[in-house]
């Protein structure tokens, strides 16, 4: 089961506690999520369920390499971290 | 009169009221700090709705059922999953309602057209003007995608709608979107290779606006001038030459009842995008654009570089009132045709749409 972890700023917009899903990529992860919190999936993905271009992943502390599919493997106590990066004025 | 607008900023959603003094004040009522792309007025029979840009977290969609009060997210329109043609939602550039209660239309960027029939619980692409042939043409102006801008839906017959691209020319249907007919028979495009200058599906219209008591006029502020059809599109008639002081702009106004009358914000064309010598004006004609006058009693001596984007101009249902609102964050109202101007605030964020209110 993988420990997942979201930016503090998601919470202006909806709750996102750290939850513990299913899951051995983070395509699968990122599905178990949005099954238990659906209107989650438009922040962090596209309408092609690519990563949103400011939005980071990083697994084990490492940084996603696959955005389009997000096949990066999670392994069986996997720690994923949900970030973005603030811009703008 | 009309009493009350809405204001879409950069920074959040403003209420524009007019007090019984006569003044008139803006207050921030939702989504503070949040870009907020456009705002569609409730009605009898539908909410108040904000579309929102928060970048970093997609486009989103907010109705109100109280008045603005309380809000709560609604779905957005999603484009279909296609490897060979992947588009996703990066804005909402126009909303308007439908031909019947609870429909609405989105105008987007990508390029794409919208309609909801149950109040923004689901969308559906339209696909007859997506797969267009001459959707092919069409490319980014303003932003790197082409999007959809002006959606207008005829008040006596809410079947026909006429749709505006930038840059993707001026798209007509009679029957409620099923089937669409490029338009732009006297419109020009400068900026294209003179072979191309007259190509219906590579116009940029800036904004597209309809007299709502005589639906055969429209008008169209152009990247190169202003065009009026009094024939429902079937030709457009080129009112640049006796446009003061210039025909560039983005925002127009078409009065209520008259189909003679109409408001513009002119600016320097076309790189340069700001006031002719940094005097802001409000440019009107009345008599269907033969001749033009500049108002600008209330408005800022100069040096003011306010620009005006496309939805920043509203009049109200008597064609008295109008709403004036800058990138640059100034909010101006008239009471008497735009003969004289107001100053609300100097201090607001940019504003990206005004839109009077009930």
């Amino acid at each position: 089961m993988a420990q997942v972890h979201f930016t503090p700023h998601l919470r202006r917009f909806l709750s996102t506690p750290p939850t513990t899903v299913p899951g051995t990529t983070v395509s699968e992860v990122l599905e178990a999520v949005f099954a238990e919190n659906p209107r989650l999936a438009g922040y962090l993905v596209d309408d092609q369920g690519r990563l949103r271009k400011h939005v980071a992943v990083f697994v084990d502390g490492d940084l996603v390499r696959d955005r389009l599919a997000l096949s990066d493997p999670v392994g069986e106590t996997g720690e994923i971290y949900v970030m973005q990066a603030l811009s703008g004025g | 009169m009309t009493r009350r607008a809405l204001v879409a900023t950069r920074k959040g959603l403003f209420r524009l009221t007019r007090e019984s003094s006569g003044r008139w004040t803006a207050a921030l009522i939702a989504f503070p700090g949040d870009p907020v792309s456009m705002v569609l007025p409730a009605t009898d029979d539908r909410p108040l709705f904000a579309a929102l840009n928060l970048g970093h977290f997609g486009t989103k969609l907010h109705r109100s059922g109280d008045d603005g009060a309380t809000w709560e997210e609604c779905a957005v329109p999603a484009y279909p999953k296609d490897p060979e043609n992947p588009k996703s939602l990066s804005q909402i550039w126009c909303l308007e309602g439908g031909s019947v209660s609870g429909a609405l239309w989105a105008g987007t960027i990508p390029g794409g057209l919208f309609r909801s029939g149950d109040g923004g619980n689901t969308w559906n692409l339209n696909r007859a003007l997506w797969e267009a042939p001459e959707r092919r043409d069409w490319f980014g102006g303003g932003y790197d995608d082409p999007g959809i801008h002006s959606v207008c839906v005829d008040p006596e017959n809410p079947r026909r709608v006429a749709v505006a691209v930038s840059c993707g020319g001026v798209w007509f249907s009679e029957n409620d979107g099923e089937t669409w007919t490029l338009k732009t028979r006297g419109m020009f495009a400068d900026y294209m290779p003179a072979a191309k200058r007259e190509e219906p599906g590579i116009q940029d219209p800036h904004r597209l606006v309809q007299c709502r008591t005589d639906s055969r006029v429209l008008w169209v502020q152009h990247h190169n001038g202003i065009f009026r059809s009094a024939d429902y599109g079937e030709t457009w008639d080129d009112l640049g030459p006796a446009a003061a002081p210039s025909a560039f702009g983005f925002a127009v106004a078409s009065h209520p009842r008259d189909p003679e009358t109409a408001w513009f914000i002119p600016a320097v064309k076309d790189s340069r995008r700001i006031p002719v010598d940094g005097r802001f004006v409000v440019s009107r004609t009345r008599d269907g654009g033969r001749t033009f006058e500049i108002l600008r009693e209330g408005l800022p001596e100069g040096p003011a570089y306010d620009l005006v984007f496309r939805h920043g101009l509203d009049v109200d249902e008597t064609g008295e009132t109008l709403v004036l609102g800058s990138s640059t964050g100034s909010l101006w109202v008239s009471e008497n045709g735009g003969e004289t101007w107001k100053l609300v605030s100097p201090h607001l964020p940019p504003i990206y749409a005004v839109r009077f209110d009930r």
